[in-house]
């Protein structure tokens, strides 16, 4: 028998807050589907079937009961962040190694639910980038500068047969990220990069509309209290300062705070993965500290790594000092003097 | 003039469902055949019975007095006869039994006459005691004997006196009720408490969900009296330490009393059994209780103290069809009744008749994502989840670093949490569990402390031993050394010395019998000459067996 309290707030679950979090994401994956087609849909579907597929695999394996675990939409979470960081149209197997990763690799084998240390979704994304970076580089291209967007059909049928006639080039293209890399690298001036078709008016053509959406879904976790403004602040605000420290210094060869924000997956990292309760920070001064630290790491990564986006790397660093930074960052509790390390 | 008011952190807004009792006036109950009253009513020691089985007893004889400092009397509810005092089920989490006068009625309800105290002229430590000994304790919940609570302590007055009539818990609404009835009683128990503390002002402290009780106070209080101040209602506002936070800005500090910050607070009960304690003369015998959820006729009763809470609920017209158990207190702090003939204690401020619409039984409780929910609700601004993680990894040590000793266990953090998980009993468990080490290890230290006095012992004794054999060693060798001759000489002088010495001393006879008068000498040798007969009479005896 469990004591008090005896009353617990009506429609508050874990399934509830996953969707949220799912909701959220709507208006993004929305504009990325009227924008760049709609293979993304097609990402979207199979990688929230590999994901209960193996969640469900483990489970059973494991001996814990389907249905509350199931039920939870964690899983389907991290399937959709997933997706989302990952080019559409991309072989059906990157996708299923992805969600391996993910789920089996990254979540269940620390213990499953509430008990990974590294956000499932990120690790998948780095172990597919350094295992198929040329897959990873293929994004499909916006719908007014493809030769060809390819229709719902013929999404599903790239993606699990391969191109057949069609070159890939027809529909996919280096993300701006990537570009401007390799274009300042070859000494290219600012102006010119920022002439090429694929930029658009601060950021990626077509993805900086998408980066907004996810700003406004954003924007709803915080109205409706699944997130808290620190780790979305904090993020934005160290890639900013980052971003407009090193442009200050050389103009001619880093891009402006703003391209960093709307490009890649800066938006949506600050409000739905660097949010990640279970792997981020979790003191209102450590959320802070991570997220700036994630905002800093990220725009370092793009700057001088050599990967085209840094978010994920950002994020899976940062989410191994958590639980130094929640040490140290105690709040002082009601009636004591300090806080700090306990 | 609104005074600024201060939020601390967190805090929920359950469903209130205060209006299913608060409408009806306080009831009053038909007398009883049988009341059971427990010695055990207060935090503390408990009373000493002062009757036994058979005594007769009036309404308001004391029936047991306060044992120790932390403790407070207890009186007959009504008159009659006692039948027995034995163990009972009593209103407590545990289900345990504890010790109770059991009183049955004479239907008469003869009452001892009451005198007033002289409250203005009595030196406090009399009045203080005249508090004792009526039994006074508060009746917010953690009904501390409020005779100590009423003694300002060192030399400056107190700042702040705090009426806490904020009732933040859900269903209840005996002080509500309380407040809009008897809003003059209580401001004149305030006045007693304020004499004897010295206050400099006066906060009583309602939330803003109970605007007729405000109203009638405000209506009742003189200007300068006291101050009556609407706070807002979030649950725990009436919790002591919220609540003078609410009202002052100033934080208890962890461990100190609240005194300290020169705050003292009472419950708006108190206040009036104060009254009628010092007002009237009469000793607290009943309290407000609050009977709601799933009975027919929901309100408050005035209850006298003893009451089984099988009759209160029936005087609410019976539970309802689909009852399914009752909570004592409110649904956030309160706990499961496991006997309905428990007894109403001074503790006890409602009873809740669940039934499955209000209180579904709980969700199967998932992993702990860290969301954060739980800190956001804590009052106390702990990280809930973290006291999770240690207290279900049994790392105490930890809990403790992360302040598990400040948490009042208020449920918020449960109450919030998106995996249903019992956070308060994980508390409660890591709690008990850190009482039960520290109780185990003081017992552990005495085992120790008794057990190096043995080892202690024995080493001495042992080395006493060594020591006599040493000696008697050294005692041999010297015989063996005055073996030779001349040795044996010397040996035989000292000994013929020692014969002489000792017939000397045989030959002299016991000086205190000498030049008595001739009766007492007369009467010396009467008394040898029996025992001599005795000694005699004795040896023959021996001799047959």
């Amino acid at each position: 028998m469990n004591g008090s309290p005896y009353i617990l707030r009506e429609r508050n679950s874990v399934t509830v807050v996953m969707l949220k979090v799912l909701a959220a994401l709507v208006p993004g994956v929305i504009a990325h589907a009227w924008l760049f087609g709609p293979g993304i849909l097609v990402s979207l579907l199979l990688c929230g079937a590999f994901a209960i597929g193996f969640e469900a695999f483990v489970l059973l394996m494991r001996g814990i009961p389907l249905k509350p675990f199931l039920s939870d939409g964690s899983a389907l979470v991290t399937a959709a962040l997933l997706a989302l960081a990952l080019p559409t149209l991309a072989p059906w197997w990157l996708y299923l190694i992805g969600m391996f990763f993910a789920v089996v690799i990254a979540k269940q084998l620390y213990g499953g639910l509430g008990q990974n240390l590294f956000n499932p979704a990120m690790v998948a994304y780095a172990a597919l980038i350094v295992s198929f970076p040329v897959y990873m580089t293929q994004w499909a291209s916006p719908q007014d500068l493809a030769n060809h967007t390819p229709s719902l059909l013929e999404a599903f049928d790239l993606v699990f047969s391969g191109g057949g006639s069609i070159s890939p080039d027809a529909y996919t293209s280096a993300t701006v990220l990537d570009t401007w890399k390799t274009q300042a690298r070859l000494g290219k001036a600012v102006a010119d990069i920022r002439g090429l078709p694929i930029f658009g008016w601060a950021g990626g053509r077509g993805s900086e509309i998408v980066a907004l959406m996810y700003l406004g879904g954003g924007l709803l976790l915080l109205w409706n209290r699944v997130i808290t403004w620190h780790i979305p602040a904090a993020f934005l605000a160290g890639i900013s300062v980052t971003a407009g420290v090193l442009h200050g210094i050389e103009p001619t060869r880093h891009a402006d705070a703003l391209f960093h924000l709307l490009s890649g997956a800066a938006l949506l990292g600050a409000f739905f993965i660097a949010t990640d309760p279970v792997t981020a920070a979790s003191t209102p001064r450590g959320k802070l500290i991570y997220a700036a630290l994630a905002g800093f790491l990220t725009v370092i990564i793009r700057t001088f790594g050599g990967y085209p986006d840094g978010v994920a790397f950002a994020i899976l660093l940062t989410n191994v000092a958590v639980p130094f930074i929640d040490a140290y960052t105690q709040p002082r509790v009601f009636g004591h003097q300090h806080g700090g390390k306990t | 003039m609104t005074r600024k008011l201060y939020a601390f952190n967190g805090g929920i807004h359950p469903e209130g469902h205060k209006d299913v009792s608060n409408a009806a006036p306080i009831r009053s109950m038909p007398l009883l055949a049988r009341y059971v009253v427990p010695l055990r009513q207060h935090i503390g020691s408990p009373a000493r019975a002062l009757v036994q089985a058979g005594d007769t007893v009036l309404r308001g004889q004391r029936i047991a007095a306060a044992e120790g400092y932390v403790s407070t009397a207890v009186h007959a509810p009504t008159s009659g006869r006692v039948t027995a005092v034995e163990l009972h089920p009593v209103p407590h989490p545990s289900g345990l039994y504890d010790v109770c006068v059991v009183i049955e009625s004479d239907g008469l309800d003869q009452g001892l006459e009451f005198q007033p105290l002289d409250w203005k002229a009595l030196e406090p430590s009399a009045l203080r005691n005249r508090l004792r000994d009526a039994g006074l304790a508060g009746l917010g919940g953690a009904v501390f004997p409020s005779y100590i609570k009423l003694n300002p302590g060192a030399a400056r007055g107190l700042d702040t006196l705090i009426l806490n009539g904020a009732e933040c818990e859900p269903w209840i609404t005996c002080d509500d009720r309380l407040m809009r009835e008897r809003a003059g009683e209580i401001l004149q128990g305030v006045a007693v408490m304020r004499h004897m503390l010295g206050a400099r002002e006066v906060l009583i402290g309602i939330e803003d969900n109970k605007p007729e009780a405000i109203a009638a106070l405000r209506a009742a209080v003189v200007a300068g009296e006291a101050e009556i101040v609407t706070v807002p209602t979030v649950y725990p506002g009436g919790a002591g330490k919220q609540l003078t936070y609410t009202l002052t800005g100033r934080e208890n500090p962890a461990g100190a009393r609240s005194t300290d910050i020169g705050v003292q607070v009472f419950n708006v009960g108190t206040a009036h059994a104060l009254y009628r304690a010092v007002v009237l003369g009469e000793p607290m015998l009943s309290r407000i209780v609050t009977v709601t959820g799933h009975v027919a006729r929901p309100g408050n009763f005035e209850v006298l103290l003893g009451t089984p809470v099988r009759d209160l609920i029936q005087a609410a017209g019976g539970a309802l069809a689909g009852a399914s158990g009752e909570v004592v207190g409110g649904p956030m702090m309160g706990f499961d009744l496991m006997d309905l003939a428990a007894p109403i204690t001074k503790a006890v401020n409602c009873i809740i008749v669940k039934d499955r619409a209000h209180f579904p039984a709980r969700a199967p409780a998932l992993p702990c994502i860290r969301c954060g929910a739980c800190a956001r609700a804590c009052p106390a601004k702990l990280q809930p989840f973290e006291l999770y993680w240690f207290s279900r990894a049994k790392d105490f040590g930890k809990t403790q670093a992360y302040k598990l000793f400040d948490c009042i266990e208020c449920g918020c953090c449960s109450f919030v949490c998106p995996s249903h998980i019992p956070l308060v009993d994980f508390y409660r468990f890591a709690k008990s569990e850190i009482w039960e080490r520290e109780q185990h290890k003081s017992g552990a230290d005495q085992a120790r402390a008794r057990h190096e006095f043995k080892e202690f012992r024995l080493e001495r004794e042992k080395q006493e031993k060594a020591e006599k054999l040493a000696a008697k060693v050294a005692e041999n060798r010297a015989r063996d050394a005055s073996a030779d001759p001349q040795a044996q000489a010397k040996h035989a002088l000292v000994q013929a010395a020692m014969e002489r010495a000792k017939k000397a001393r045989e030959g002299i006879a016991p000086l205190n019998t000498e030049h008595l008068p001739a009766a007492a000498e007369k009467e010396i040798a009467e008394i040898e000459a029996r025992r001599h007969a005795t000694e005699a009479a004795n040896q023959e005896t021996a001799g047959r067996e």
